[in-house]
């Protein structure tokens, strides 16, 4: 099966007084489809900027990035956007919901930029509510919202235009144990239903105990990459 | 998308409501503070107009050429037909004849005896007639110290400071001395009626006011004057448009020589001109410096909010907007915000501004000794420019505050932008 993101060979440096920091280095790495997969690593390992590269909100210093095949290395800053708007889903730790717009708003953004017909929007909207259990605050303002129910938001926001990847930045890292669990639960039936790619970065315990496959990651390189 | 980029914005008033409430204030003061300038300049200059230059003035060549008021010989005949014939070519303005003159106020006692004697510089304007407008030019109803102002025939008003110096009484008969246009010396009994204090050094110190008709007789001027007054009717000075007329009416004059007449605009007399490009400069330069003090916060105020809404654009980014689209919703947004501002503003502005038109300030305790031509009262004035000048502050400044603060999206990387939103 062709994988859903490849990475071959990357590097990225950040220039730091005069040099080159190798955040990430000489990285392979292939993620089949339906995978649900972690990045762990201590803090500064690289993991956020490995997903913002394969999300292609960053590029990639050498090296190559495919999407479903396609290189994605040497889109333009519009074509980018366009992968990210059709086949990926960012979760973040700190949630980022607008807060001038209600849940059901927040979820309508995303579907806005793929032109789709009012009936078809709410139709997907309700729809993504509903796996995440939140049709009840559909006109809510996430400061109304918990911090659990903003996360569940969060995941209803990057899944509602069903798209290939979802990349999730250690998105329980604000949340407490049981709140944790629901936000794992939930993806995981999620990624068992739809067959959508989740590739987290986490180093939270409770996260690896759900994950099908660990990638370790410790000073920008790959340390052990292990399926259960 | 426009549509829900609207939503956003009616209902986050850090986003709307307060950039305009700031912006709508800087445009507001901006107009303020630009029709009070105008108003300040244009009373100085009306003032020099009422009392000595008229908007427009006709006269001889020959009193032109001297500059010299005084010369009786040199006045204008004719006079009833030349201002006719102004009244029928340019009726948007006022024309009144008006005769400057000079002498001396002579106080006798019971037997004819001088017991005083003073020089006066002397008006004849039109008092008796209907028309009330020269009393409003010289503002003789504010002025009016002591007693009325003249009713009939042969009462005058003299100045407060000369009427005390004489120790004079209200009532009492005076003599004025002078010289007609023949050069004949005449002798003519006034009556004071009352007495006038103006403010400004140049006539307190010895004026003599009298009807255009009396000193028509006293001065043996029938159908003469030494000048026509032109004022525009809605009582501001309007330089184009006074050349036109000078021109218009200089061009139709077929009589030549030292005694046919000639039309000069407030400018061309004594250094008006010098002091009018002179204000116009300071105007300029006060407005300048206005403006873009005030563009600079409000630059400032857009620069900020572009910057404090990184967070924002990194969520957008993340979910596929690209960043011309957000970058052009930035702008568009701010040129929203700031037309909004601008118009509210401008009205804003505007109503202070009529009222200070239309009621001034009363300065007069600070204008008491001034040596110049200065009004007590100084007023605002809204001219045509401050429907627009607006803009500058209210729209062009955060315009490019916003466009600015914006291309931090595009030199960024994407992922930077975005990690601002985590911290
Ligand atoms: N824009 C940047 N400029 C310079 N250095 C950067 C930049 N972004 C990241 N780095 C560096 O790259 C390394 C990897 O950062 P990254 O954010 O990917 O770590 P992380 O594994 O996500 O850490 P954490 O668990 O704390 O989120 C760090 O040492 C970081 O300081
Ligand atoms: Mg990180």
């Amino acid at each position: 099966m062709e994988p859903v993101i490849a990475v071959s060979n990357l590097d990225k440096t950040f220039p730091v007084a005069n040099e080159d920091f190798f955040a990430l280095q000489n990285i392979d790495l292939q993620f089949a489809p339906g995978e649900f997969s972690g990045i762990v690593g201590p803090s500064g390992s690289g993991k956020t900027t490995l997903l913002n590269i394969m999300g292609s909100l960053d590029k990639a210093t050498n090296g190559k990035v495919y999407f479903m095949g396609d290189e994605i290395t040497s889109l333009s800053a519009k074509e980018s956007a366009q992968l990210r708007s059709r086949k990926i889903g960012f979760i973040f730790q700190t949630y980022n919901l607008l807060p001038v717009y209600t849940v059901y708003e927040n979820l309508e953004l995303p579907l806005i930029l793929l032109g789709m017909s009012t009936a078809d929007k709410k139709q997907a909207i309700m729809e993504s509510l509903e796996w995440v259990g939140l049709t009840d605050k559909v006109n809510s303002k996430p400061a109304q919202l918990s911090g659990g129910q903003c996360q569940r938001v969060a995941i209803a926001r990057a899944m509602v235009k069903k798209p290939t990847v979802i990349l999730a930045d250690e998105p329980t890292a604000n949340l407490d144990s049981e709140n944790s669990h629901i936000i794992l639960k939930t993806m995981k039936k999620i990624n068992d239903a739809s067959g959508s790619t989740f590739i987290f970065s986490t180093h939270d315990d409770k996260v690896i105990g759900y994950l099908k496959r660990k990638i370790t990651l410790v000073d920008g390189g790959i340390q052990q990459d292990e399926t259960f | 998308m426009i549509a829900f980029l609207f939503k956003g914005l009616l209902r986050d008033r850090s986003r709307s409501l307060f950039p305009i409430l700031i912006t709508g204030s800087g445009v507001a003061i901006t107009v303020l503070t630009f029709a009070w300038v105008s108003g300040i300049l244009n009373e100085t200059i009306e003032t020099t107009a009422r009392f000595r230059a008229g908007h427009l003035k006709v006269r001889t060549n020959a009193l032109n050429e001297q500059q010299y008021p005084n010369i009786m010989e040199l006045v204008l005949t004719d006079a009833g037909k030349i201002k006719n014939q102004l009244e029928a070519e340019f009726p948007h303005l006022t024309w009144k004849s008006r005769i400057q003159f000079g002498g001396l106020m002579d106080v006798p006692d019971k037997n004819g005896e001088t017991i005083a004697q003073a020089p006066v510089a002397g008006l004849g304007i039109d008092l008796m007639s209907k028309d009330r407008s020269e009393i409003k030019h010289l503002n003789l109803g504010k002025a009016l110290a002591k007693g009325n102002l003249p009713q009939k025939s042969g009462e005058i008003l003299l100045s407060d400071d000369l009427f005390e110096k004489l120790g004079l009484r209200l009532g009492q008969s005076v003599t004025y001395i002078g010289s007609d246009m023949n050069g004949s010396m005449v002798f003519y009994n006034f009556k004071i009626s009352g007495t006038v204090r103006f403010g400004i050094k140049a006539m307190d110190r010895g004026a003599m006011i009298a009807s255009l008709e009396d000193m028509q007789d006293t001065l043996d001027m029938q159908d003469a004057t030494t000048e026509i007054f032109g004022f525009f009717k809605d009582g501001f000075y309007h330089a184009e448009q006074a050349s036109r007329i000078r021109a218009s009416f200089n061009d139709s004059q077929k009589a030549t020589g030292p005694f046919a007449p000639v039309m000069v605009r407030l400018e061309d007399q004594d250094n008006m001109g010098e002091m009018l490009s002179y204000m116009n400069a300071m105007f300029s330069a006060i407005l300048i410096i206005f403006i873009f003090v005030i563009s600079l916060v409000l630059w400032n105020a857009g620069l900020m909010n572009g910057i404090r809404r990184y967070g924002e654009i990194g969520v957008r980014l993340a979910i596929g907007e690209s960043k011309s689209h957000l970058y052009w919703s930035l702008i568009i947004e701010a040129l929203i915000l700031g037309i909004v501002s601008y118009i509210l503003g401008t009205a804003a502005g505007l109503i202070p501004s009529y009222y200070l038109q239309v009621h001034g300030v009363d300065f007069s305790a600070f204008t008491q000794n001034a040596d110049f031509m200065m009004s007590n009262v100084m007023r605002a004035r809204i001219t045509p420019i401050n429907f627009w000048i607006g803009i500058v502050p209210g729209v062009i400044a955060p315009f490019i505050g916003a466009a600015i603060s914006g291309i931090g999206i595009f030199k960024r990387e994407t992922a930077e932008l975005f990690k601002e939103l985590e911290v």
